[in-house]
């Protein structure tokens, strides 16, 4: 069986390729039932990923553009490097793991499937995530974050683990989960309070906090080869929204 | 409880000659004016709840209801409106933001009512739409720069940007579904189908019930991209991007907890009862450059196989944003002036913010002409179309299409109360309260529009042929149709039209 798969695996070199030419070759390939497919040399090619509703996996070497992955549904892509801003716009499913770095506004406005970063991302990761029925987005990231990470966040689970920062260091976000009104955020490292947004409240993890944490952690851990247990040994806090209706008396009529 | 220093807007008139206790008015109003004293076995009004939307007036059997505006007024101050007044005893009595429905009801000047159309006279016959022909066809998308014809064939060689077809240059405005009732969403549909035509979803996400009407559905991409999802994207036959709503410009939207419905819930892909807040920028888009990616990500997204339309309100630098927009892979554009509509919005956002859609439509054609890229887009206006007249005027001075709010709630039952914010339209359109929307029936709603479109499409005809044209297509853009009457010379300059009698 793995042979099989191993055989199917189409190499494609992107290196001068325009992202349209590059999208409807991989839309061929995924059409005609190619299930693993190998990038290599791209160079800020944008949109890979779109529009390819079938189970493939699509490995990355080089540098994608932005919106990897946006309005995705289904494909697994594996990046070795780092991924621009927009990774995971609109996902409706699928998975993302970035072995680097990620841009702004990482998995906005995603409705299901999950996205690793071993690395820090940028500004407003995971704004507007939401969830719906048996979907749920799930993002996990390795580093730290710039400001607003989960602004306006509504539903799914975003999860910062500050790996890289050392003993009172704080992470660099501020504004973490303004206007958040659903979903929840695991911190591990230290945040201050003027750090939050007004809208998010501050808890300790329960029962079912460290199972969630256990199994993306866990998926995290063995994306990019860390020890789970090591990670989750140290403390993480849990902020949720303190209103459903962040906005709900700002009326008069 | 504070007491409130508001006076009612409205008198209650109850013929007691007339009216025989049947209670109808006390069933059909959902603000409850009129209740029923079980007591005395007599219907009576609260006058403080109504909002003059006729509804009670409409359905008295016996015509027993007359519904008019509270003659008592504060002493005459030219200044110190009523309106001014009452606004800020709501805010003392609440200290909130206020909240209105419906397009801007202040007089800024409305050009359309200074705009004539010409009509032929001796030097050119004018034609029978009777008899003879009339083209009102239009195709919405990008045209080439120029086109190439296969030799010896009549089949072009230009590959051809995706092309939409409408029958009648008039399609139905964005209004979510949320926002409005899902009937009022099957008798769009329905009616644009019939009629040829299209309708667009709004920012709520298209219901399963109405994927059968795909392809005369626009679908809209909003900066809470509620619903957006693949098979939302691929049943579409046009896909906008919205940025900005007339009615208020530069803001976003709360589609509150409580009409978030197990059905709204289903097509907005939000869990039932929570807040569907829509973000006032889209965070991917912060430049030209930015909108250029969605659009392409949107193209990506559905193979380039349909246009991507960009929605904006008509602001100050409309033409130079528009020229960008067409720069940044456009094909549609969609320009929606201050008098655009909306189910809620801040008052003072709605009735100060934003441009007139005529003065937009202008320069933003003439500048997409100067540049050369006029070809490149369709524009469409919106934000107070209220006749076929407004058609013709809008067609010359540089619109491909017009979508119609407003207009079509009106064909619907709507009153223009502007309490759309409520959720309590009595009228079934503005909300989703099961109890209220069967009030619009699909069956008669679709019918009521369809008649709609259907004279203004006749009197278009007319119109043209009025003119000794037959084809819409000569009037596009061909503002030489066009005078002003009683218009300033900068007014004229931005029309681009020229004095009557000139």
């Amino acid at each position: 069986m793995a042979k099989k798969i191993h055989n199917q695996v189409v190499r494609i070199d992107a290196s001068g390729v325009f992202h349209r030419d590059l999208n409807t070759r991989l839309r061929e390939l995924v059409t005609n039932g190619t299930r693993k497919i190998e990038l290599l040399n791209l160079y800020g090619q944008r949109y890979i990923g779109t529009d390819l509703a079938k189970p493939v996996e699509i490995e990355i070497f080089g540098t994608p553009g932005n919106d990897l992955g946006a309005f995705m549904d289904g494909p697994k892509i594996i990046i070795r490097g780092n991924a621009q801003d927009g990774c995971g716009n609109t996902m409706n499913e699928g998975e993302i793991v970035v072995h680097g770095h990620a841009g702004d506004i990482l998995g906005f406005s995603a409705r299901g499937g999950k996205i690793f970063v071993r690395e820090d991302v940028g500004y407003r990761a995971g704004i507007h995530m939401k969830e719906y029925g048996d979907k749920k987005p799930v993002v996990v990231i390795g580093g730290t974050a710039q400001d607003f990470l989960g602004e306006y966040m509504a539903g799914g689970i975003l999860i910062l683990l500050g790996l890289e920062l050392s003993d009172g260091v704080r992470h660099r976000a501020n504004f973490i989960g303004t206007g958040m009104h659903g979903g929840v955020i695991y911190l591990r490292g230290a945040v201050e309070d003027y750090q939050l947004g007004k809208e998010v409240g501050v808890a300790q993890l329960e029962e079912k906090d460290y199972k969630i944490l256990q199994k993306f952690v866990g998926e995290f851990a063995s994306h990019f080869g860390y020890d789970a247990g090591e990670i989750l040994r140290h403390k993480f806090i849990k902020l949720f929204p303190l209103w459903l209706r962040p906005y709900g008396r700002l009326y008069s009529y | 409880m504070m007491k409130t220093y508001l006076s009612p807007k409205f008198l209650v008139e109850r013929d007691p000659e007339r009216c025989i206790q049947c209670q109808v008015c006390v069933n059909q109003c959902s603000f409850d004016a009129h209740y029923y004293d079980a007591e005395d076995d007599e219907v009576r009004s609260r006058e403080e709840n109504c909002v003059g939307c006729q509804r009670c007036a409409v359905f008295c059997p016996t015509q027993a209801l007359t519904i008019r505006e509270n003659p008592s007024d504060y002493r005459q101050n030219y200044n110190w409106r009523p309106e001014v007044i009452e606004d800020i005893i709501k805010q003392a009595e609440t200290g909130g933001v206020l909240l209105t429905g419906m397009g801007s009801d202040k007089g800024y000047r409305i050009y359309w009512d200074h705009l004539v159309l010409n009509a032929s006279q001796v030097t050119n016959p004018s034609i029978d739409p009777l008899r003879e022909p009339m083209e009102l066809t239009t195709y919405l998308g990008r045209k080439p720069d120029r086109v190439e014809i296969e030799p010896n064939s009549p089949s072009l060689k230009t590959e051809l940007a995706p092309q939409v077809k409408i029958e009648v240059p008039v399609m139905f405005a964005a209004m979510s579904y949320g926002a409005v009732s899902l009937n009022v969403h099957q008798s769009l549909a329905r009616a644009a189908t019939e009629m040829g035509t299209l309708w667009n979803t709004g920012e709520g996400g298209l219901h399963p019930k109405l994927y059968e009407y795909g392809s005369n559905t626009i679908v809209q991409v909003a900066s809470g991209r509620f619903g957006v999802h693949p098979d939302y994207l691929d049943v579409a036959q046009v896909i906008e991007i919205k940025i900005g709503q007339g009615a208020k410009p530069g803001i976003g939207g709360h589609l509150p907890g409580e009409k978030v419905s197990a059905e709204v819930s289903v097509t907005r892909m939000i869990p039932q009862g929570t807040d569907a807040l829509s973000p006032a920028p889209q965070h991917d888009i912060y430049s030209i450059e930015d909108l250029a990616q969605l659009v392409y990500a949107l193209k990506e997204a559905t193979n380039y196989t349909k246009p991507v339309s960009v929605k904006i309100a008509a602001v100050h630098n409309s033409a130079a944003i528009a020229s960008g927009m067409v720069r940044a892979g456009a094909d549609i554009i969609v320009l929606d002036g201050l008098r655009g509509a909306t189910g809620a919005a801040p008052k003072v956002i709605r009735d100060n913010v934003g441009i007139p859609i005529e003065m937009a439509l202008a320069s933003v054609d003439s500048r997409l002409r100067q540049e050369g890229i006029r070809n490149q887009a369709s524009i469409v206006v919106s934000g107070g179309i209220r006749n076929s007249g407004d058609v013709a005027k809008a067609i010359a001075l540089g619109a491909d299409a017009v979508y119609i709010g407003t207009a079509a709630l009106v064909a619907l039952g709507c009153t223009l109360c502007q309490q759309c914010h409520t959720g309590k339209c009595a009228w079934g359109i503005c909300t989703t309260d099961l109890a209220l929307t069967k009030r619009v029936n699909p069956d008669i709603g679709a019918r009521r529009l369809a008649n709609l479109l259907r004279g203004w499409s006749l009197e278009l005809k007319d119109m043209l042929g009025g003119m000794g044209v037959n084809a819409l297509e000569s009037l596009r853009g061909n503002r030489l149709h066009l005078r002003g009457v009683g218009l300033t010379d900068t007014e004229l300059e931005i029309l681009g039209v020229r004095m009557a009698g000139g």
